[in-house]
């Protein structure tokens, strides 16, 4: 692997030379000189810009959509990435993220902006306070308390004692916030640029967290829990560390997709988010940052192509589109873009 | 203590369906060491492959024996065509082909014979069983046809060299391979043999809760459940497992009132989580001992 | 007279990193043929290549066939029992399940009983551990097992990497007695791979010497351990 990786997370856990011990994801990097990566990025940045001017509101909802998905697969990602496990509850964070927002501007008037930074840090105290007890855990162990998170959050939001703040089944409506300053900007297209703000400033965080000392630590203890442990490193306490952070990722997703939709329910938050949510990560190409945006759009738009193609069949059709994609790309858009350059290159 | 007694026996009652699954869950368990998410829906295929035997008029022990048979073929088949060309793909790529798979399947079913409930025959009747009208002889003859396949896996697995080389393969695939096991194979039976009893245990439940695409999901969720909170490695502790995720069902929704009905699945999952929290390797678990 | 094996221009490697440049080298029915060299010479290496556990090139010959690209668990069927590094036990399952396996892919399954008490005779410590789950014996007992192991296949030929690694002096002394008994009264051939040169040239018939991934010298056991370069630098004295 090369040295200059920012984006990557390394992640070749107790890989043999024989590779029966089969790692849950492989190392994936684009192996781009970084002058070519930020020309590539600004590019990127350039086109983002100007989309809304081009496109249709809904499309640019849709594509704020997408950045918001990613943002919560960019969490995920950190949590297979730290700690190489993966989870089935991070659509409870997301809800979290949610409800933070809806209630804080439903209900108490508080500006959309700052709902963000709170439902992080609620985020972040709940992974770390769940991920406590639970990461003693691993594999399919892991899975299921992840997924008993999952499976109980829509229930506890539907609880009636909570019924004042939640709103039950019913949810919370959120007034749609205007573009600030004055901006010749339409609602829509106020909350795309909000949106991508917010996740250039999250993917950058993301990318120096891996590369510092504390990621690589994080890492060191992933790849050899029992060295860890015997030099006297709490490594529970680094796990549940790494897992508060990715509930902090998903819970702002979770905040900046409610103030999009304009709409809080306890049945948009369940299993199947999380189960999308990995999907996402996995097509995206676990430990590669950037996979995270194709990671979301994925998780939106390909049921919707599905369905375009047969009404019936269109589990199916889904289906099949996702072992395609496993099969031509069998660690995500990573792998794929990593053999493509390593082509280009000659290698 | 009526009440007690009667929420246990109920909670048995459920809890056959579980362990039922439970135990197919366990089998592809020890075939690939990892769960799969659609095992619930290929179960749920063959019952309606049964039920679409026993509509065109045979008789019910051989359409039960012909969809066990084609279950198995299916079952070898998947693994061949659609895990064995990306064998050497990362454990997570192959979760998101469990959930493609789940997918396909449940749209499939769905396509063929719709999603309206349909009624599944049971071999046993639905008499009441001990006088109580709390568990049926359906459910009995569950009870016992659940034990019975556990007590034929068991010989399986320890008296025969097909069993051994299968546990071998997946224990240590390796090591299997250089004394002569074709662990590739030996993959494939497993989820052949997986897919016969997730077949068996469809039709079973089928009377109970009805033949629909859906019906499979949670009945899967709390199978999972009862296998890890028994122990993923053992047979015997995830039929337990699953008798013991329906009590605790059961018990919960009736004595914790606020929960009432809605939050069973949560409650019993929690309390499966405390439980795995001291004792990781599940209940009935072997800690794998190893010298590092 | 016909060679066991014969390997012609030996390639192997992992990835794009080549560890084996072409070796030659032969084991004669019977015989003990020992490798030697230092830590990442290429040893283990060409053990999993005859395996077909690695990607090779070049010429395998067992019984005059070429085995090259066979896949790991037709090679055994062939009757070469590899005993890898770290011994290769199935630590979850009993001492005699360890043994039963060895045989598993043999065809004379009524044999296999009778071979079991044998193999309980020549090592009497796993008749005591029986039933004992194999992770929990010592490394001297699971050397023995993997040997036992082995042998169940009735093999045409043993590979051993390493069989002295993380054993105490005197097992190993132990290991290698039973080891040229076996040769002796089985006339069971025999790769070793060593790092412990003495040992290895004590009980071999033909010796190589490897350095990265090359032989640079082999001959006779006894010649090659009485030369003054490899008595310097592998024997220590």
């Amino acid at each position: 692997m090369s040295t200059h990786e920012e984006t990557v997370v390394h992640h070749d856990i107790g890989e043999s030379p024989e590779g029966e011990n089969r790692p849950i994801a492989r190392p994936a990097g684009a192996n781009t000189s970084s002058g070519a990566r930020r020309i590539i990025f600004l590019v990127l940045l350039a086109i983002a810009l100007i989309l809304p001017a081009l496109l249709k509101n809904f499309v640019v909802f849709q594509l704020t959509q997408t950045m918001v998905y990613a943002i919560a697969i960019l969490g995920l990602n950190l949590l297979t990435g730290f700690n190489g496990q993966f989870s089935l509850g991070h659509s409870a964070f997301y809800a979290v993220g949610a409800y933070t927002a809806a209630i804080m501007m439903e209900h108490m008037g508080v500006g959309y902006v700052w709902t963000l930074p709170v439902a992080g840090v609620i985020c972040f105290i709940l992974g770390f306070l769940f991920g406590l007890p639970a990461l003693r855990l691993e594999g399919v162990y892991l899975a299921l308390a992840t997924f008993a998170l999952a499976a109980a959050t829509p229930q506890i939001l539907k609880l009636s004692p909570l019924e004042h703040w939640t709103g039950g089944v019913q949810g919370i409506v959120i007034t749609k916030p205007d573009a600030p300053f004055g901006l010749p900007l339409n609602q829509d297209q106020w909350l795309y640029y909000f949106t991508l703000i917010v996740g250039i400033i999250l993917y950058i965080c993301a990318t120096n967290l891996v590369t510092s000392r504390t990621g690589r630590a994080l890492m060191a203890i992933r790849d050899n829990p029992i060295a860890a442990r015997s030099m006297g490193v709490n490594t529970s306490l680094y796990k549940a560390s790494a897992f508060g952070l990715s509930a902090l990722y998903t819970g702002i997703a979770g905040a900046l997709g409610a103030i999009i939709v304009q709409f809080v329910a306890p049945d948009s938050f369940t299993l199947t988010l999380s189960i999308g949510f990995l999907v996402g990560l996995v097509v995206g190409g676990v430990g590669w940052l950037p996979g995270a945006l194709f990671g979301g759009a994925f998780l939106l738009f390909v049921p919707n192509i599905a369905e375009g193609v047969s009404k019936g069949l269109s589990g199916a059709v889904y289906g099949l589109l996702l072992i395609a994609i496993i099969y031509v790309m069998p660690s995500g858009l990573a792998g794929f873009v990593q053999a493509i350059v390593n082509k280009v290159r000659g290698k | 203590m009526e009440l007690l007694f009667q929420q246990i026996l109920a909670g048995i009652s459920t809890g056959a369906i579980y362990a039922c699954m439970a135990l197919a869950v366990v089998m592809i368990y020890q075939a690939i060491d990892h769960l799969n998410f659609a095992q619930g829906e290929m179960a749920m295929f063959s019952t309606f492959i049964a039920w679409q035997l026993i509509e065109k008029g045979v008789p019910y022990w051989l359409a039960f024996l012909i969809t066990v048979v084609v279950s198995f073929i299916g079952g070898v088949a998947i693994e061949r065509i659609v895990f064995k060309p990306i064998e050497h793909a990362p454990v997570l790529s192959h979760v998101v082909i469990f959930i493609a798979l789940y997918s396909v399947i449940n749209s499939m079913a769905g396509f063929i014979w719709d999603f309206t409930v349909k009624s599944f025959p049971s071999p046993f009747g639905s008499s009441p069983l001990f006088g109580s009208t709390l568990i049926s002889s359906h459910q009995g003859g569950m009870v016992a046809v659940t034990l019975g396949l556990l007590l034929l896996l068991y010989l399986f697995f320890s008296y025969t060299s097909v069993g051994l080389a299968m546990r071998a393969a997946a224990a240590n695939p390796a090591s299997a391979r250089l004394v002569g096991i074709r662990v590739s194979w030996m993959t494939a039976l497993g989820w052949g043999m997986a897919a016969a009893i997730g077949s068996i245990a469809g039709m079973l439940i089928a009377p109970v809760v009805f033949l629909e695409p859906n019906m499979m999901i949670s009945i899967l969720l709390y199978g999972f459940a009862g296998a890890v909170l028994g122990g993923l490695t053992s047979p015997g502790g995830a039929v337990l497992g699953g008798f013991a995720v329906g009590v605790i069902e059961n018990l919960a929704g009736t004595y914790i009132p606020v929960i009432g009905a809605e939050l069973k699945l949560p409650i019993a999952l929690v309390v499966i989580v405390v439980v795995l929290v001291f004792k990781p390797a599940g209940l009935f678990g072997r800690v794998v001992v190893s010298r590092v | 007279m016909t060679k066991l094996l014969e390997v012609k221009g030996l390639t192997a490697g992992y990835g794009q990193v080549r560890v084996l440049h072409g070796l030659d080298f032969s084991l004669d029915e019977g015989g003990v043929t020992t490798l030697l060299g230092a830590n990442g010479a290429g040893k283990t290496t060409t053990l999993r290549a005859i395996c077909g556990m690695v990607k090779a090139g070049g010429e395998i010959l067992f019984e005059g066939k070429n085995i090259l690209g066979k896949s790991t668990e037709d090679v055994a069927r062939l009757g070469v029992a590899h005993i890898p590094e770290g011994r290769g036990t199935f630590t979850r399952m009993t001492t005699e399940e360890n043994l039963l396996l060895g045989a598993i892919s043999r065809k004379d399954q009524k044999n296999v009983q009778k071979d079991i008490d044998k193999m309980y005779d020549h090592f009497p410590r796993l008749k005591q551990r029986r039933l004992q789950q194999a992770g929990t014996l010592s490394g001297g007992e699971q050397q023995m097992l993997a040997i036992a192991r082995a042998l169940m296949l009735r093999p045409r030929l043993m590979l051993l990497d390493e069989p002295s690694f993380g054993l105490a002096p005197l097992v190993v002394k132990e290991m290698f007695e039973i080891l040229t008994a076996l040769n002796k009264e089985e006339n069971a051939s025999m790769l070793i791979v060593e790092q412990n040169a003495a040992l290895a040239l004590g009980i071999a018939d033909d010796a190589y010497l490897l350095e990265t991934g090359s032989i640079v010298m082999s001959g006779p056991a006894k010649q090659i351990g009485a030369d003054e370069n490899v008595r310097r630098s592998y024997l220590g004295y």
